[in-house]
């Protein structure tokens, strides 16, 4: 194709969207209501696997030696532990670390009853955090075959109600986001529809006088994925603006529940909900104009 | 050029459009089709512009089999032919280079030749200052200029026409006949659809005639014979 027949062609689809301001409207704002509620939807859904995450984050499983165990043994089971995929970090827990944090939580002043002893001296271990909590399970029987291994203290219900948790934020994600993308495929595909039917008569007059395919749906092809761009910058702009007074006025207001609940910041989000909506809204634009052109070039 | 041989068209309902019509057009011969509504004219010219195709027989265009062309080279095809239709078939939206640019930037003519090309057609026509008109700011008569200089600008060897003067008065008439004659004396073969008895009386050329679908006379400096 020559340079110049591929510039007209832009131009032309740029020309179409001009000329049919109405339909070009309506297409707008039908991409930008579904990416409106998409990015609302993604919004929530990726603030909430945040949180899930920094919960999941927080489980720990603990690891107890044998008291015959020696120091040496001890940091080459640390090393073995680290080297696991599904372990995020292991933290050395001494004795002495573990009866001071005891007393800070469980005996406070009655503490010093106790002078110098520590009740608890052979309780060193290792506090180990996870990538995956749903990985626990084959974790702890990893760690419970080591030899010099004691005891592996485990959270089955914060475990397992968080990856349950995990599981039923994916699914229903996946069936939104289907959803919605069906919608407006068939709402964008009915709006073009509206605008080709108003321009099947130039469509007919290009055929007779021997247009290609090509070079007949280019241009509404190119002037559904402008649409389509257009479409998606709108929302994005209206929801980075809300995120951000929402998120602010949790802050403020409810200080108490940003302490225990971690919120992504709009950068966060925005990182993938840019090119996501960009690319939803091309797309949609570019398979409802290309589909429905082709229905119609058959002269 | 042009050459069909025992044609038949049918639709679903009702009798044959075309019931086994023969013809042939040699280069740049000047040729009228006429006849009453329902003789099969219209349908002539669809099968030529490869809009339908034929129940039986074959239709050879430019040594060309149009029954047999595939869906992506009926586009080559059609730019072998100019079309002039009654109603013009104008691009509303566009001006009057714009719309005869178009069929140029459809075969993809460098736009170099096309500022040199657009405007030399346009002056043929007679349209030279009015290239920046809408086709709604336009006559009739300038209207079907237009749609002549689209037809021409990328010189095809066959110029049909369906029904030129059908929305036109005398005079514009008469001009447009004016100038298919002359692209006609330049080599273009030239066949025109029409119901203007005036004209085709007037011009003395080949003449054929139809009637409920089969040709009834074929004369070469021939008249519109009104009774069949």
């Amino acid at each position: 194709m020559r340079f110049s027949t591929l510039i007209y062609t832009i131009k032309q689809g740029v020309i179409n969207i001009f000329r049919n301001k109405w339909y070009s409207l309506a297409s707008m704002a039908t991409i930008s209501a579904c990416l409106f509620m998409f990015g609302i939807f993604y919004s929530v859904v990726a603030n909430f696997q945040h949180i899930v995450k920094e919960a999941q984050n927080g489980v720990a499983v603990t690891v107890f030696f044998n008291e015959d165990t020696s120091d040496d043994r001890i940091k080459e089971i640390g090393e073995m532990i680290r080297k696991r995929p599904e372990v995020s970090r292991a933290e050395f827990v001494s004795s002495d670390e573990a009866w001071e944090n005891f007393k800070d939580v469980y005996l406070g002043e009655y503490a010093d009853g106790f002078g110098d002893d520590n009740p608890i001296k052979d309780s060193e271990n290792y506090e180990v955090y996870l990538n995956d909590v749903s990985m626990q399970d084959s974790l702890v029987t990893y760690l419970e075959s080591i030899q010099g291994v004691r005891k592996v203290n485990r959270s089955d219900i914060t475990a397992n109600t968080l990856s349950g948790m995990n599981r039923l934020i994916g699914y229903v994600s996946i069936g939104i986001i289907a959803i919605l993308l069906a919608v407006s495929v068939f709402l964008i595909s009915n709006t073009v529809t509206i605008g080709i039917s108003v321009r099947k008569e130039e469509i007919n007059i290009m055929k007779y006088i021997g247009a290609t395919d090509f070079f007949v749906r280019a241009p509404f092809v190119i002037e559904g994925m402008l649409i389509g761009a257009v479409g998606s910058l709108l929302p994005l702009a209206i929801i980075y603006f809300i995120y951000n007074n929402v998120l602010e006025y949790v802050t403020t207001r409810f200080q108490m529940l940003t302490q225990l609940l971690k919120f992504l910041t709009v950068d966060q989000v925005f990182q993938v909900l840019v090119p996501v909506s960009l690319l939803i809204g091309i797309g949609i634009g570019f398979v409802g104009s290309f589909s429905t052109v082709r229905k119609h070039i058959r002269v | 050029m042009i050459t069909l041989e025992n044609v038949v068209k049918s639709y679903s309902t009702g009798a044959p459009a075309l019931n086994g019509i023969s013809l042939n057009i040699e280069a740049g011969e000047f040729v009228f089709i006429v006849g009453d509504s329902g003789s099969g004219k219209s349908t002539l010219i669809k099968l030529l512009l490869r809009e339908l195709l034929p129940t039986s027989g074959s239709i050879v265009v430019n040594n060309m089999d149009v029954a047999a062309l595939r869906h992506k080279e009926i586009p080559k095809y059609r730019r072998s032919l100019g079309v002039v239709f009654q109603d013009f078939r104008l691009l509303k939206d566009r001006n009057v280079y714009e719309n005869v640019a178009f069929a140029q930037r459809i075969v993809q003519t460098p736009n170099k030749e096309i500022k040199r090309n657009v405007p030399s057609i346009l002056s043929t026509v007679g349209l030279a200052g009015k290239y920046k008109a809408r086709p709604r700011q336009l006559s009739g008569g300038e209207q079907q200029r237009v749609a002549l200089a689209r037809a021409l600008v990328n010189n095809p060897p066959i110029l049909l026409a369906d029904e030129p003067t059908g929305n036109l008065d005398p005079k514009n008439s008469w001009e447009i006949m004016k100038l298919f004659e002359e692209i006609n004396a330049r080599g273009t073969t030239v066949v025109v659809v029409t119901h203007n008895r005036e004209i085709v009386n007037a011009m003395k050329k080949r003449v054929i005639t139809m009637n409920k679908g089969v040709i009834v006379s074929d004369e070469k400096e021939g008249t519109y014979i009104d009774e069949i």
